[in-house]
């Protein structure tokens, strides 16, 4: 008991302890309300935080600025949309397809633009991401214009979502189930598996490369496949969560992947704290739920949105919840318990 | 006045140590590096054998800084020829000849910035490092032990040096000399058989100093071989075992430091020949007679160069 005490006041331990009561609380909305607009717009902001964990690999951890990161939502979407309608696969059954498209999506993109740096990189891959949209509209195979529609939803043998689920004698419908819960698993899967490949090799050359690519170089890590790597597992993600989305809405266009998503989501990562993964979710749910719950509030709501996000930039430029923060309560606990005999001294005269 | 005639080739000795070093780590022939019209290195030619310490002088621009870019993989050489331990390293990156062996520092400290101190010595160990990403997503038993393992050394690279502060400070919260450690430790880290130094003493203050020559003999003791570019002459003076002194891209002395303190081409090159020549570099130094052998310390020369050479690095910044 005490020693979970110590442990949930440590810097690691609040994490742990903010992540669970966070996960536990989506986890319970269901079960409290199940209002269509409640549940759908939380499904849109779980997906937007997905989009945002994935983005925060490549922005946040590796400093690659992306700014056409919704390509690979539409990869991921269009992949999914494209097997289940024309070829008939189960939805189930295109995960693998869209994780093939998107690590070949991110090699195509990403093998020419990685070569350069900071501000070029930013505008090749705005280019790209247009590209990629304008590609969706003028095939045939993805629908043109109006797009892909009737994109099944996900089922297993003879039952599918559309059939939903009693769970404890509450019935949850299809939308509910798939859209709603996988969101939470998927999401939880980031939450867990982004910071622990951040804490490893893979991750120590990511933050390197951010902050010095010479020096990275210098040290032994390959800047370009480090680089290349953080771009691949960005679009993975981002096309994971462009196939929830489409199973979600059911209709994909070319009008759902315009810029301006790539900008929110860059705003999500930039707002709520590069390279902090508590950071992109509050930054995700900030950039998802602040226009919705202004709607009641004022009527100029883009307005107020517009303001609120100025006095973020400019009172936290670090973002809302910054990669270097310290908590102020934990900080000496966790130095003494890791560090060395000055370090606890030097803890002692403070 | 001018100075007497000399036959250069007479100068140019080749490794006058008593006890030859049986293994040449850096063989360097004819690099030759311009920059449009601008010849920054022309015709180098050096060696560097197995644990030895040897240093790099020269006046500003002299090309010192551009050759060790070369030599690490930083700049691509019009021509030349550059070995590692008996293996062509032109046209390798820089990242593969440190994973090679040979380590360096940068003459603007060029720590990660928003990585704790622990981190960005642990980045160090990337190249020897075994682990793959996935055991790190799953916190395998394998990553466990790596990751203990790469701590350990991370420690024992930092202890090495001489830190002793809290390793989980971010490094922009250290002073300048602590960072100075640091960034050589990180260098350490990745099991260098050479290590180069760009200025190691620029900016610290006289005990660091002293702190660092005992540093660099540590590390050569563990046979590592160190070159270093330094323009405090005191330093280079007590330290080397081994000078050679570039000006306008090309080795214009090698030796010990004895013979290179009374080589009159590197006073020239230093103090500028001619009556009605301004001294090139070192301006206050103008007073003492060129004619007379350098100065054991001289202390102007190389507090006035450093500072001035702070922005010529010519190190593509981000």
């Amino acid at each position: 008991m005490e020693s979970l005490k110590t442990y949930f006041s440590g810097q690691r331990g609040v994490y742990h302890g903010i992540a669970i009561a966070v996960v536990v609380a989506v986890f319970a909305l269901p079960f409290i309300t199940i209002d269509a607009y409640t549940i759908q717009l939380a499904t849109q902001a779980l997906i937007y935080v997905l989009l945002a964990l994935g983005l925060n690999v490549v922005v946040g951890y590796a400093g690659l600025l992306d700014l056409g990161y919704v390509a690979f939502y539409a990869v991921g979407a269009y992949t999914s949309g494209i097997l289940t309608t024309r070829l008939g696969w189960p939805m189930w059954a295109t995960i693998p397809a869209v994780v093939a498209a998107c690590v070949l999506a991110g090699v195509v993109i990403g093998g020419p633009t990685l070569r350069l740096r900071s501000d070029y990189l930013a505008i090749v891959t705005l280019g790209f991401g247009e590209i990629i949209r304008v590609t969706a509209q003028n095939l045939s195979i993805t629908g043109g214009p109006s797009g892909i529609f009737g994109i099944p939803t996900w089922s297993f043998g003879s039952w599918s979502f559309n059939d939903g689920l009693t769970v404890g004698g509450l019935f949850f419908n299809g939308k509910i189930l798939l859209y709603y819960f996988v969101a939470i698993v998927v999401m939880v899967l980031g939450l867990i598996g982004i910071p622990r490949l951040a804490n490893g090799r893979l991750g120590r050359a990511w933050r390197a490369v951010r902050d010095d690519e010479d020096a990275a170089e210098a040290m032994g890590v390959n800047t370009y496949t480090t680089k290349i790597t953080a771009y691949i597992i960005g679009a993975v993600w981002a096309g994971l969560a462009g196939q929830l989305n489409a199973s979600l809405i059911t209709t994909i266009s070319p009008t759902s992947f315009q810029f301006l998503q790539s900008a929110l989501v860059l705003m999500a990562v930039v707002i709520g704290g590069m390279g902090s993964v508590p950071g992109v979710v509050l930054g995700a749910l900030f950039i998802t739920l602040a226009p919705e719950l202004l709607r009641d509030v004022w009527e100029n709501r883009s307005l107020m949105f517009g303001i609120l996000l100025l006095a973020v930039m400019l009172f936290r430029p670090k973002g809302l919840w910054p990669a270097t923060s310290i908590l102020p309560w934990s900080r000496d606990k966790h130095r003494a318990k890791v560090d060395t005999k000055p370090a606890q001294a030097r803890a002692e005269e403070v | 006045m001018s100075l007497p005639m000399i036959d250069p080739s007479a100068l140019l000795t080749t490794h006058p140590e008593a006890v030859p070093r049986p293994e040449t780590l850096l063989e360097v022939k004819n690099l030759r590096l311009a920059f449009g019209g601008v010849v920054a290195v022309d015709g180098l030619n050096m060696n560097v054998h197995r644990g030895e310490i040897v240093s790099v002088i020269g006046p500003n621009g002299a090309g010192k800084t551009s050759a060790f870019n070369c030599i690490t993989g930083f700049y691509r050489p019009d021509s030349g020829e550059i070995a590692f331990m008996g293996k062509s390293i032109i046209r390798t990156r820089p990242s593969k000849i440190t994973r090679m062996g040979m380590a360096r520092t940068f003459q603007n400290l060029r720590l990660f910035s928003d990585m704790s101190i622990l981190d960005n010595v642990r980045t160090g160990a990337h190249a020897h490092l075994r682990q793959h990403w996935f055991d790190a997503f799953l916190h395998t038993p394998a990553y466990r032990k790596t990751e203990r393992a790469c701590e350990e050394d991370a420690r024992y690279w930092l202890d090495f040096v001489g830190f002793t502060g809290d390793t989980l400070l971010y490094v922009t919260q250290l002073p300048y000399g602590e960072q100075r450690r640091v960034e050589i430790a990180r260098a350490l880290a990745t099991n260098p058989k050479l290590l180069l130094l760009d200025e190691p003493a620029a900016g610290l203050n006289h005990t660091e100093k002293r702190g660092l020559v005992d540093l660099i003999r540590r590390v050569r003791d563990l046979d590592i071989a160190v070159v270093l570019i330094e323009h405090d002459m005191g330093l280079v003076m007590d330290i080397s075992e081994r000078i050679i002194v570039l000006n306008y891209g090309k080795e214009i002395a090698d030796g010990a430091p004895d013979d290179i303190r009374a080589n009159p081409l590197v006073i020239e090159a230093y103090l500028g020949a001619g009556d009605d020549e301004e001294p090139a570099d070192g301006a206050d130094q103008a007073s003492a007679d060129p004619g007379q052998p350098l100065p054991p310390a001289p202390p102007s020369l190389p507090e006035a160069s450093a500072t001035a050479d702070r922005s010529d690095g010519g190190e593509a910044r981000r």
